[in-house]
């Protein structure tokens, strides 16, 4: 080990700089564990004491959640297909909604434009509900199924639309301007340059919206899905046990986030570590 | 050839000959010095009155000049003299305001007023696919490797096979020293490999003219040599080139002929030994002395006259431009 013979009057001791150094990670070390300590028991404190609070009203039955919990359960795959095909429809609105956004031509511009502010200016239930109930006055009957995934995926293209043509603004001018040079059409260079790089861009934010998806997901259950929201309601209310299967369906939802959050966090990371970088 | 000005500039006035283009090349509708016709050879690119405002900055007045084959221009002059805006309308990465290009035997005329035709966008492109460019700042696409940089136009624009086209592509990261570079990612090169990558996309097209705009200026000191090798090296070999640099040595060693430009006008035009060695506008000499790439007889300190004092200012203590301190000459009484 690096060893020299001076010491630090001040301290009135006789360490090295390295033990100093080591001393002082030491310390931090310390305090990091502090911390993470103090968060998890503050953690279990709160829900422990809301849980031991709803116990000991002695208005909750556990057998009850028992018996309904892998009903409910039984939800989540629906939901999961839900979220991911109503995000891969949404995506594909978002790009052709970005692309219309960014048009010099005015019919496009405009009809991009009005999709956004209409569905941006109105609320999800009332789209879903429109799908499902007010298209068949004029003869148009969709699926429940087709209705829950094509009306989130409506809806969150205008919202991903912006992201979109965020990401596609943020290629660097000098990247169109070599493929225009190289004799590539505005189209290829759309696809194959501009829409790739946009595309990493907007990952993690693609990432959020799914997150978001998953809880907006529950709405699907107006149009006659069978997912985890419906079941958990349509048992609750039948006897008269909200509180069991909506508590149920909540942890469900929110294990959901916090798994999908995790993941998300690791593409994340993956991709900025990646060799390819703007 | 002697420097001339020009006469004073009328936006409005047709440019003479456009529409003979064989009898415009024999003569310089602004009296620049820019054409100079070798016997018998026919140009490769010809740019002929171009006029170029950005708003209300008119940033190229009338430039005329005709490259042949095998040909290097090198195109000198400060920044915002409108060199670059020069290059980039060559291949219409900026519109002309009025003028035509002609590369390779297609001519385009400026036509900035009118939304562009399926017909002239397809012209544009032609020209573009004969006069490949280089730019300042590389601009590799980053989520290709370079051998998908390479391949991509090849593939996508003129039709080649995959294999054909890999096949062109090495040839021309070898030509540049990068072989080994192959399945890199752009991000992982330095500057001067990022460079010498983009000229080797370039060459993939088979250009009829390479377009260079500073390809060095964004560069470290350390890595333009291995840049300017290269590009010396296709000169030598017969390549046509335009190049916009500040890299005297270059011009000096590489260029047929060295265009100096000044507020969007040639000022003097004529091989290296003359312009660069030998200037003989006052202008010229100017850009060279600051540019310290000179040979010439201008020593730098010349070029800029020392500030002559004010005698206003200087009893008034006010500084002047040019003067760090103001110079005190006398005691004042300040009442």
């Amino acid at each position: 080990m690096f060893r020299t013979a001076r010491t630090y009057p001040g301290l009135g001791s006789e360490e090295t700089p390295t033990q100093v150094v080591e001393r002082i990670a030491r310390s931090r070390a310390r305090d990091r564990r502090r911390f993470r300590l103090t968060f998890i028991a503050t953690w279990l404190i709160l829900v422990g004491g809301l849980v031991a609070a709803i116990a000991s009203t002695d208005r909750v039955k556990a057998e009850f959640m028992a018996e309904w919990a892998p009903f409910i359960l039984g939800g989540v795959s629906i939901t999961i297909f839900v979220s991911v095909f109503s995000i891969i429809f949404a995506t594909m609105f978002a790009v052709v909604g970005a692309l219309g956004r960014l048009s010099t031509k005015a019919p496009i511009y405009a009809a991009a434009t009005l999709y956004v502010s209409m569905v941006r200016g109105t609320p999800l239930i009332v789209q879903l509900i429109f799908w499902y109930l007010a298209l068949p006055q004029f003869g148009i009957v969709l699926p429940g199924i087709v209705c829950g995934i094509f009306g989130l995926a409506f809806n969150y293209g205008a919202y991903m639309t912006e992201i979109f043509r965020a990401g596609i603004q943020a290629i660097p001018r000098g990247q169109i301007e070599a493929a225009a040079a190289l004799g590539m059409t505005e189209r290829l260079t759309m696809r194959r340059i501009v829409l790739p790089q946009a595309t990493r861009i907007v990952i993690p934010a693609i990432g959020n919206e799914f997150i978001a998806m998953i809880k907006d997901s529950a709405l699907v259950a107006y149009v006659g899905i069978q997912e985890t929201y419906w079941r958990a309601s349509t048992t609750g209310s039948r006897s008269f046990r909200t509180f069991e299967t909506l508590l149920i369906a909540a942890l469900i939802y929110w294990v959901l986030t916090i798994v999908f959050s995790v993941a998300q966090e690791r593409i994340e990371r993956r991709l900025r570590e990646s060799d390819v970088r703007i | 050839m002697s420097a001339t000005d020009g006469p004073a500039f009328t936006p409005l006035l047709p440019v003479p000959g456009l529409d003979a283009p064989d009898a415009v090349s024999l003569r310089d509708p602004y009296a620049s010095p820019g054409l100079l016709t070798p016997d018998g050879a026919r140009p490769i690119v010809k740019v002929l009155g171009l006029e170029k405002f950005f708003g209300s900055n008119h940033v190229l007045r009338g430039c005329t000049l005709e490259v042949y084959p095998s040909e290097t221009i090198c195109l000198i002059g400060k920044s915002g003299s409108g060199k670059s805006t020069l290059l980039r309308c060559t291949n219409f990465l900026e519109e002309p305001t009025m003028g035509a290009i002609e590369v390779g035997g297609i001519r385009v005329d400026a036509d900035p007023l009118n939304p562009r035709s399926r017909a002239h966008r397809e012209q544009i492109r032609q020209i573009r696919l004969g006069a490949q460019m280089v730019f300042q700042e590389f601009n590799l696409f980053p989520h290709l490797r370079v051998i998908d940089n390479l391949i991509e136009a090849p593939i996508r624009v003129k039709g080649l096979g995959r294999d054909e086209a890999i096949a062109i592509a090495e040839k021309f990261l070898q030509k540049v020293g990068l072989t080994d570079k192959r399945d890199e990612f752009p991000s992982r090169l330095s500057g001067g490999q990022k460079q010498r990558v983009a000229i080797a996309r370039a060459l993939t097209m088979e250009p009829k003219v390479l377009l260079f705009d500073e390809p060095t200026s964004a560069l470290d000191p350390t890595l333009v040599g291995e840049v300017l090798v290269v590009m010396e090296e296709l000169a030598h070999e017969g390549a046509t080139m335009i190049v916009v640099t500040h890299e005297m040595a270059f011009a000096r060693e590489a260029a047929d002929r060295v265009y100096f430009i000044d507020a969007g006008r040639f000022v003097e035009v004529g091989p290296p030994e003359q312009v660069i060695d030998a200037p003989q506008d006052p202008r010229t000499r100017d850009f060279l002395a600051r540019t310290h790439g000179t040979g010439a007889h201008v020593h730098p300190s010349a070029a800029i006259p020392p500030p002559a004092l004010d005698p206003l200012r200087v009893q008034a203590g006010i500084a002047q431009p040019g003067l760090a301190v103001p110079p005190v000459l006398e005691e004042r009484d300040d009442t």
